[in-house]
């Protein structure tokens, strides 16, 4: 009776390690939720100027299907602009599943010197045209010359202009419906196939069980029994495998709703390229 | 009933492999080979860079021969030494890898460090597009290197606890190396600054 609340107490013990590692990984600047184009943290837009940039850049996502995303914070410390930024890139996923033409143009006003300002996260798939010279070529050549009169808007609108010109260099596929339509095909497909193919199973159990009913009565039921254990495990990894399709398919191509405020990235992936600045 | 129990034998082999993480280290190891191709192919891109930045320094600053020497023998040290995802669980091989890859690095910095001296260097177009092309490289080489050990920790995770470290014994997954802090000597012993130059 006695072991019971000491059990208790190791296990609470463990649970307050537990949590308390999790505070410590909260040190690092938290990576805001996904709600717009433009998100403004650190009060460097009005709210006027704000949309209009947002607007820029939801009306670019509708006719190319590219997503750009601006994200202004006071601050990255202790991480540098580069860490934190591939933590948003992560998090937000910008760019069409596959095409991952997502870029994000990240802004950490108070950012010390060494840990950088300005920073580019470029998607894998618009790095023929925006590669890192490009990308370091606007934060200094186009955005930094306006930042450093204290023109947030007009440098971020110059820097979004230089960025959306960009991409209409690189030879994306275009923006539409159909892609979305073509991958629940190819998932049709796979539940087709897999129906017909349980079809022949049991047409094929039949015959064998009709076969040999007239032999041997006893063995019905095993037949029966191995049978189910077989078609209940792969129906479960059927039901897997298609919960996990299902994921990607409805994923890709995640269009934003602009003005009824359900933006979010449509699986796009980052590895690191890109390019940081100051101003 | 002999039949009953074959079935019965199948059917639970197939289930216990399963439960014991089989799969899971299927799925795991072609992870972490696909994460280790991905640091490969960005330290590549880099060795790749480094004919154009050598030759653009050399224009303007001929006489850094030692360094620009360094930087040429590091980089073909480093891309002499090839490493297969075969290899991968060779700890030994690994550090090699890891080490050449690191003396390649601290060249490059010093090369970098010295073309500041140089402001007809650092007006150049050029140089500045390769500085920055290698900067991003750099950056690539890092998040590639943070996603192979994310995903070298779930692997040894699973072939470390109980049971799946069964299924790693008979199967024969051992855990693997990871990425270390190279200079970790270098790093904790603090810097002689000297102002008295």
């Amino acid at each position: 009776m006695l072991r019971f609340p000491r059990l208790l107490a190791f296990c609470l013990f463990f649970l307050l390690a537990g949590s308390l590692r999790i505070a410590g990984a909260q040190d690092f600047v938290a990576v805001p939720a996904l709600t717009s184009h433009v998100m403004d943290q650190a009060g460097m837009l009005d709210e006027q100027q704000r949309r209009t940039l947002d607007q820029v850049l939801s009306d670019y996502e509708t006719r190319t299907g590219s997503q750009i995303a601006v994200l202004l914070i006071a601050s990255t410390a202790p991480e540098a602009i580069e860490q934190y930024g591939i933590r948003v890139a992560d998090a937000w996923k910008l760019g069409r599943k596959g095409i991952d033409d997502g870029v994000i143009l990240i802004v950490a006003k108070d950012n010390p010197k060494a840990l950088r300002r300005l920073r580019i996260e470029a998607g894998r798939g618009v790095q023929g045209s925006l590669t890192d010279a490009q990308s370091k070529r606007i934060l200094e050549d186009v955005i930094a010359p306006h930042f450093r009169q204290n023109d947030y808007y007009g440098g971020l609108a110059a820097g979004i202009s230089a960025l959306t010109s960009l991409l209409d260099r690189e030879n994306l596929p275009a923006t539409e419906k159909k892609q979305a339509t073509g991958q629940s095909d190819a998932s049709w497909l796979e539940v087709a196939v897999l129906v017909i193919m349980l079809a022949v199973f049991f047409t094929a159990l039949l015959l064998v069980r009709r076969r040999t009913t007239g032999r041997n009565n006893l063995n019905n039921n095993s037949w029966g029994n191995a049978a189910g254990v077989i078609i209940g495990s792969i129906l479960n990894e059927a039901a897997r495998g298609s919960g996990s399709s299902g994921r990607g398919g409805f994923g890709g191509g995640g269009f934003s709703g602009g003005s009824g405020g359900g933006f979010s990235g449509g699986g796009g992936s980052f590895d690191g390229g890109g390019a940081s600045g100051d101003w | 009933m002999k039949k009953w129990f074959a079935w019965l034998a199948i059917a639970a082999s197939v289930l216990t492999l399963s439960s014991c993480g089989y799969n899971d280290f299927q799925a795991k190891d072609e992870a972490t080979k696909a994460a280790w191709s991905e640091v490969v192919n960005q330290y590549q891109r880099r060795a790749d860079l480094i004919p154009n930045l050598v030759n653009t320094v050399k224009g303007y600053a001929s006489h850094e021969r030692e360094t620009l020497e360094a930087v040429t023998r590091a980089r073909a040290a480093a891309t002499s030494f090839q490493i297969t995802p075969e290899v991968l669980n060779n700890p030994e091989a690994f550090n090699k890898f890891q080490q050449v890859q690191g003396e390649l690095s601290s060249a490059l910095s010093r090369l970098m460090a010295v073309s500041e001296n140089y402001p007809q260097l650092k007006a150049d177009t050029g140089f500045r597009d390769l500085q920055s092309q290698l900067e991003g490289t750099e950056n690539r080489i890092t998040v590639a290197r943070q996603r192979y050990i994310a995903s070298v920790q779930e692997y040894n995770v699973l072939a470390r606890s109980f049971p799946t470290n069964i299924t790693a014994k008979i199967f024969s997954y051992p855990v693997k190396p990871s990425f270390t802090v190279e200079n970790e000597k270098a790093i904790s012993t603090a810097p002689a600054v000297n102002f008295g130059k």
